[in-house]
C-alpha cells in the first residue's frame, strides 16, 4: 500500500470528520465550549483565596485539560464507528489501513487547535496575556498538541477495546479526577503531601506548568523536581504514551479478530 | 476453464475458535462463478465467522480460502479489490447524507471524486433512494439503510458480494425489495454469498444451499436436491372428524415406517413416504379423508431434520 494512498485516504477520512462538524455544528459549538464555561466559572465563582494573577494561572491549566478531554471525543468516535460496523467495511475496503487512524488524528488535532483557540481568545477577554516571545508561545502551543496527540493514541486504543458507547461514559467520569488532581486548577502546595507528589507528577500538570512557563504567565512556584523541569515532563510524558499507545492502537485495528 | 477460474470462493477446512468455543470445525464451500449461494443456518452456527474470513476480516486458526482468485491469507488486498462486503448492521455514517455516504466509500476505493461522485449518482437512482440522497442516512427507515448499504457494497462492481443476513429485522415489503436488489445482481453475473437464517429466503433466492451447523457444513445442494436427500416426499391427509385421527396416525406409521407428524388443529396429518403410490392407494382404501396429497417436504423440515 503506498504511501500516495495512505496521504489520499486520510484526507478523504479527515474531509469526513469535517463534514460532520457542519452537518452538526451544534455539537461541534458544545465540545469547543465546555473548556470556555469551566473557565468563566473558576476565574469568577471558584477563584478563592487566589488574587487577580488566577486568570493568567488558571488559562494554560484549562488549555492543557482542554487537550485531555480531547481524550474522550476521539475515544467517542471511534466507538461510534465500531460499533455500527463502518471500522469492518473500512477493513474490506482495499484502502490504506493506517489511514483509518491517521484521518482520525489529523481531524482530532484540528479540532483540538479550534478548541485551543477559541479557548485563548476568551482567557484574553478576562485578562490573560501570552507575556512572552512568539517562539516561546508557539512551544506552548506545540506542548499542547503533542499532548492531546499522545492521547489519540490512547483513545484509538481504548475505544476499539471497549466497543460500546457505555465505556466512553466511564472515560468520562475518570477524566475528572485526572483533572482536578493536578496544577491545572489550584497549587499542589496546597494539597496533603501524598496527593501533591501525584498532582505534581500528572502529565497534565507538567503541560500545564510549562506552558505557564512559555507563554510567561505566573505559576505556583515549588522547588520539587517535577515542577522545575515542567518542560522536560511535558515532552517526555507524550512521548512515553505515545509510545505506549501508538504501537497498540495500530496493532488493535490491525489484528484480525 | 481451469477448476479455479469455475469457482468464485473456494474454502478447505475452515478452522477458528473463540477461547473455548469454535466457531468453524473443518467447514469447506465451492461457490460457482454466478451462483447465489446461501448459507443457512441457525445463530450461532459459524455463519458470519465465515463470512469474516473470506472477507480477510478473521484469521483463520486452520485452513484456506480463495476468493475471486486470491489467497485471502497471501492476498488480503487482492481479496479487497475484488469484494463487496454488506454486513449485519447497516455500516453507514449516520451523520452524512446517503449521497456523502456513497461518495465516501467510492473515493475510500480510489476513485476519483468526479467518477465517485457519478458512481453515487448511479447508485441512487438503481436502489429508489433519489429523493432521500440529500437527507442524513440516520432519518432512513430499515429498507432505504439496507438499500443505502447495498449499494455502498457495490461502488467498485464487485466480483463477489457478501451479504450477512440481509433482510434481518426488515419488514416484509424492505426484505422483498432487498430479494429483487439480490435478483437483479445475480442476473448481472455477480456472485452472491448470502447468509440466512430464514428459509424462506434461503429456497427463493439461492441456487445453492449449504447447511451450516456447529461450524462445518451439515449438507449442501440445489433446495431441491435437499428436500430430495432428507426424504423424498410426504403424505399429508386431512380428516373430517377428531376421532380418525389415531386410526390416521397408526396407518401412516405403517406405511410410511416413520413417526407421523400432527398438526395444531388435529385434522391433519402427515409423513415422510418412499413408496409413494402404494401409500396413496393404502390410505385412500382404509381411511374415509377429506383430502389426501403427496407433497414435497418443506425446507423448515428439512432445516429442522438436519440440524437436529
Amino acid at each position: 500500500m503506498s504511501v500516495r494512498w495512505l496521504v489520499a485516504d486520510t484526507w478523504t477520512l479527515t474531509l469526513r470528520a469535517f463534514s460532520h462538524w457542519a452537518r452538526q455544528p451544534f455539537v461541534l459549538a458544545v465540545g469547543v465550549l465546555f473548556p470556555v464555561l469551566v473557565l468563566l466559572m473558576f476565574a469568577y465563582l471558584l477563584r478563592g483565596g487566589y488574587g487577580d494573577d488566577y486568570p493568567s494561572i488558571l488559562v494554560p491549566g484549562l488549555l492543557a485539560l482542554t487537550c485531555v478531554f480531547g481524550l474522550e471525543t476521539t475515544m467517542t468516535a471511534v466507538v461510534t464507528d465500531a460499533s455500527r460496523g463502518i471500522t469492518a467495511r473500512f477493513r474490506s475496503l482495499p484502502m490504506s489501513g493506517a489511514a483509518v487512524v491517521g484521518g482520525r488524528a489529523v481531524a482530532d488535532l484540528v479540532n483540538s487547535l479550534a478548541g485551543l483557540a477559541v479557548l485563548m481568545a476568551c482567557g484574553w477577554a478576562i485578562g490573560w496575556r501570552i507575556e512572552s516571545g512568539p517562539a516561546d508561545a508557539l512551544a506552548a502551543v506545540g506542548l499542547l498538541m503533542l499532548l492531546r496527540f499522545s492521547l489519540i493514541w490512547m483513545g484509538i486504543y481504548l475505544g476499539l477495546v471497549a466497543g460500546r458507547p457505555e465505556a466512553v461514559a466511564s472515560v468520562q467520569i475518570l477524566v475528572w479526577p485526572l483533572g482536578f488532581l493536578s496544577n491545572a486548577f489550584t497549587d499542589p502546595d496546597s494539597m496533603p503531601a501524598w496527593l501533591a507528589a501525584i498532582a505534581e507528577w500528572n502529565p497534565l500538570s507538567a503541560t500545564a506548568a510549562a506552558a505557564r512557563e512559555l507563554f510567561g504567565n505566573p505559576g505556583w512556584g515549588g522547588d520539587s523536581w517535577a515542577a522545575t523541569h515542567a518542560v522536560e515532563l511535558a515532552l517526555a510524558w507524550p512521548i512515553l504514551i505515545c509510545a505506549v499507545f501508538l504501537p497498540l492502537a495500530v496493532a488493535k485495528y490491525r489484528s484480525r479478530a | 476453464m481451469a477448476y479455479g477460474e469455475k469457482m468464485a470462493i473456494v474454502a478447505e477446512g475452515l478452522r477458528k475458535s473463540y477461547g473455548e468455543t469454535e466457531a468453524l470445525a473443518g467447514l469447506s464451500l465451492e461457490v460457482p462463478r454466478g451462483a447465489v449461494y446461501g448459507l443457512l443456518g441457525p445463530n450461532g452456527a459459524g455463519k458470519t465467522t465465515t463470512v469474516g474470513v473470506l472477507t480477510t476480516l478473521v484469521r483463520p486458526d486452520g485452513g484456506r480460502a480463495v476468493v475471486a482468485g486470491c489467497d485471502v491469507a497471501a492476498d488480503p488486498g487482492g481479496v479487497r479489490a475484488r469484494i463487496g462486503l454488506v454486513g449485519q448492521h447497516a455500516a453507514l455514517d449516520e451523520v452524512l447524507t446517503g449521497r456523502q455516504n456513497l461518495v465516501l466509500f467510492g473515493r475510500l476505493q480510489h476513485l476519483g471524486v468526479a467518477r465517485a461522485r457519478a458512481r453515487a449518482q448511479e447508485l441512487l437512482k438503481r436502489f429508489g433512494l433519489e429523493d432521500a440522497a440529500d437527507r442524513p442516512a440516520g432519518g432512513y427507515s430499515g429498507g432505504m439503510r439496507r438499500r443505502l448499504d447495498l449499494a455502498a457494497g457495490l461502488i467498485r462492481s464487485p466480483e463477489v458480494l457478501f451479504l450477512d443476513e440481509p433482510t434481518t429485522g426488515l419488514d416484509p415489503r424492505s426484505r422483498s425489495e432487498v430479494w429483487d436488489s439480490v435478483r437483479e445482481l445475480a442476473a448481472d453475473g455477480v456472485t452472491v454469498l448470502l447468509t440466512t437464517q430464514y428459509l424462506e429466503e434461503a429456497d427463493r433466492l439461492a441456487d445453492r444451499i449449504a447447511v451450516v451447523d456447529g461450524g462445518r457444513v451439515v449438507a449442501e445442494g440445489t433446495p431441491a436436491e435437499l428436500k430430495d436427500a432428507l426424504a423424498g416426499d410426504w403424505i399429508e391427509v386431512v380428516l373430517r372428524e377428531r376421532d380418525d385421527v389415531a386410526t390416521a396416525v397408526a396407518l401412516l406409521g405403517r406405511v410410511s415406517g416413520a413417526e407421523p407428524e400432527v398438526d395444531e388443529a388435529g385434522l391433519r396429518v402427515s409423513a415422510p413416504v418412499r413408496d409413494r403410490m402404494g401409500a396413496l392407494a393404502a390410505v385412500v382404501g382404509e381411511l374415509d379423508a377429506e383430502d389426501v396429497a403427496l407433497r414435497r417436504p418443506t425446507l423448515d423440515e428439512v432445516f429442522l431434520e438436519l440440524t437436529r
